[in-house]
């Protein structure tokens, strides 16, 4: 208890000094210190009993760390130059302008979504809000719109105050109006050197009729922790997809989640991670089947190598009124070392009782048999191993529609994976 | 012909699959130039020695010898063994979703290259080989912008080992009932490719069940492998007599000590 208590006291200095900093507007102080009401509350979940959300993922080493929030004063960091030819938005850029524009808009929105009221890293992100990335296309926009929300580093900060960790709390806002049509990618990076937190937000509302592709990258410092919480309403007739691509950090979570909440509307969610030694990534996507004939697709893949660990929940809930839905959801984990472990738990919950679901989740290792083929065609083990590897991840890679970041993403990929050593599992018994 | 060595010379070869013992002391010689069928019934082995030729690690060879090129061939990884101009057609290729056909024929091509010493073909180079060579085997060009056999039907895949063979111009083919479930179509097109890859420099051993590929690829040798060992050899005539009268009559002879 003791340390939980030391690190609400360092986020508590913050979060006032933030507060006294502020220069409105009101609505969103007021919004701030109701987070830090609920985070006083609830606490980081570091209680694993009967916490089926976090049964598998220990919180205590971010909780047991006093980090501190570098931009009280700061003008934010340059952002790393990753735009893949879209017009990009930083959240870090001071006091955000875009509240200046459709402030009613923002306001009606923000923290809508979020689940501030039960979950307490999002109710701390909520404590430390001052800039927002908000993405905006306005009902019925007939041009398609193409952004990248670029959440690059921390602020330069000259001199360290020694061993002090820091946090950033980023907020995200995409609001896609009437029959518009959508891109946006959100890619988190950071410094390299010590480890850092990066707690994030992101909301998205997604109208009636409108399209968005929504890509979701993790290139984190491979020390740093990660806990990013998105939240999706669909439309009727909205199409929503998405694709996470997560390069291993310490640790790692993805709690993302969409409610189909209009007859019509569609949504497919692909996921690409990898971890390597020591690492571990949580990922849970829930999908909320709200109405009737709507359709979802959740399809994960997981490469992990030595000592590493994932775990993938998927909860596909298809409530009462919910008939006709659809929804097929998969795991499927490579596992490069016999040390590597993952927790796989897609779940369905099902009232409706004309319905179509399915779900399977798969762990294994490179096959013996396929091994061999392409070694009896002259490629050695690590060739061979290396070509696998790529093309399991390719299936998520190649759904990716802009070229630019195909390209990024299959090069960041297959750059990022190490198949050197020759596991014992490739040894066919 | 006659003072010449073999391209590859089996002696006394034994393997077994776990406590399964297959191969009980095959001898085999082969040399360039040559076509070789390796008949049998079901379970005699004919599989296993083309795959323990080609290195598969579900085998261990637990007495005898190969000699392959002047090497100890059994002592090579199975890529080293590719390297040096061995090719297997597997019975039951592998698909390998993602995998980029072009991709893969290249590595192979290149990874033979290099270790002959020569340099990696650029891409352009590559290309030109492959078109070249899917027209010499007859096989829709659809299938190499493909993952490697995702998807494709039995007969896709035969044929496509075919290619593979053409693309890597092995000095030593080993087909693994490449025609078994072929149509009489596919079985035509798979032989005419076999028959064009056929040169004095190389040399094929085909292990089928049916005499009926026999048909379209004359073999030098035939020889009838029961029970893990090569009981009987001669010329294409064996193959008919094998189609006429069964395995059994062999099985009796050998049993019977003739």
């Amino acid at each position: 208890m003791t340390t939980r208590t030391i690190s609400n006291q360092r986020y508590h200095e913050d979060h006032q000094a933030l507060a006294a900093a502020s220069t409105g507007p009101a609505w969103l102080d007021d919004l701030r210190a109701a987070g830090w009401e609920r985070f006083e509350a609830l606490g980081l979940p570091t209680a694993r009993r009967g916490n089926e959300r976090w049964k598998y993922t220990a919180v205590a080493p971010i909780a047991r760390v006093e980090f501190a929030y570098p931009f009280i004063n700061a003008e934010g960091a340059e952002s790393a130059e990753l735009d893949f030819g879209f017009s990009t938005v930083s959240a870090n850029s001071a006091l955000n302008p875009a509240f200046n524009h459709e402030e009613a808009e923002i306001r009606r929105h923000l923290g809508s979504l979020a689940p501030m009221n039960d979950d307490g890293f999002t109710a701390l992100n909520t404590a430390f809000l001052r800039d927002v990335a908000v993405v905006r296309v306005p009902d019925g926009t007939d041009e398609p719109v193409a952004v990248c929300v670029n959440h690059g580093g921390l602020p330069d900060l000259e001199e360290p105050d020694g061993e002090q960790l820091f946090a950033r709390h980023l907020r995200t806002l995409i609001l896609a109006g009437r029959n518009t049509n959508l891109t946006v990618i959100e890619a988190y990076s950071g410094p390299t050197g010590p480890r850092y937190f990066t707690n994030a937000v992101t909301e998205i509302i997604v109208g009636e009729g409108a399209q968005v592709d929504h890509y979701r990258l993790l290139d984190e410092n491979p020390a740093a922790f990660h806990v990013g919480t998105t939240r999706v309403h669909q439309a009727k007739d909205s199409r929503f997809s998405s694709a996470s691509f997560a390069l291993g950090t310490a640790l790692a979570r993805n709690d993302f989640a969409v409610t189909l909440d209009g007859p019509g509307a569609y949504c497919t969610l692909n996921g690409l991670y990898y971890t390597a030694e020591g690492q571990h990534i949580d990922n849970l996507i829930s999908i909320d089947h709200a109405q009737p004939h709507c359709t979802s697709r959740l399809n994960y893949k997981g490469i992990l190598d030595g000592n590493s660990r994932a775990v993938f929940g998927g909860e596909v809930m298809v409530r009462r009124n919910a008939q006709k839905s659809n929804a097929q959801q998969t795991d499927k984990n490579l596992l490069l070392s016999e040390n590597a472990e993952v927790d796989s738990k897609p779940s369905l919950m099902i009232y409706a009782d004309d319905v179509q679901c399915g779900h399977g989740a798969t762990a294994g290792q490179i096959d013996a048999q396929t091994l061999f083929y392409l070694r009896s065609r002259g490629l050695d083990l690590e060739t061979a191993s290396r070509m696998l590897v790529q093309a399991f991840a390719r299936e998520i890679v190649d759904k990716v529609k802009p070229e630019t970041l195909r390209n990024y993403l299959e090069s960041l990929f297959d750059r990022s994976i190490a198949v050197k050593s020759l596991p014992v599992v490739f040894q066919s018994p | 012909m006659t003072n010449k060595q073999p391209l590859l010379s089996v002696q006394g070869l034994c393997a077994s699959a776990g406590d399964l013992e297959i191969l009980n002391g095959v001898n085999l010689e082969v040399y360039a130039g040559e076509v070789h069928a390796i008949m049998g019934p079901n379970g005699s082995g004919k599989s296993t020695l083309a795959n323990v030729l080609a290195g598969r690690p579900d085998y261990t060879v637990t007495a005898g010898k190969a000699i392959y090129d002047g090497e100890d061939l059994l002592s090579l990884e199975p890529e080293i063994r590719a390297r040096m101009g061995v090719f297997l057609a597997f019975q039951y290729p592998v698909e390998l979703p993602g995998v980029r056909a072009w991709q893969f024929l290249k590595a192979g091509v290149d990874a033979r290259r290099v270790h002959n010493g020569e340099e990696e073909l650029s891409a352009r180079e590559f290309d030109r080989m492959l078109n070249e060579k899917v027209k010499q085997v007859e096989i829709d060009p659809e299938l190499v912008r493909r993952a490697v056999n995702e998807g494709f039907s039995g007969g896709e895949k035969k044929r496509n080992e075919i290619l593979q063979m053409a693309v890597l111009e092995p000095r030593l083919a080993l087909l693994d009932e490449t025609d078994s479930g072929l149509d009489i179509d596919a079985l035509r097109i798979v032989s005419d490719g076999v028959n064009r890859l056929r040169s004095g420099d190389n040399a094929m051993v085909l292990v089928t069940h049916y005499q009926r590929m026999l048909n379209y690829i004359r073999p030098d040798k035939v020889h009838v492998l029961v029970d893990g060992r090569i009981v009987r050899s001669g010329g294409p005539e064996l193959a008919l007599e094998l189609e006429e009268r069964g395995y059994d009559w062999v099985r009796e002879e050998v049993e019977s000590g003739k």
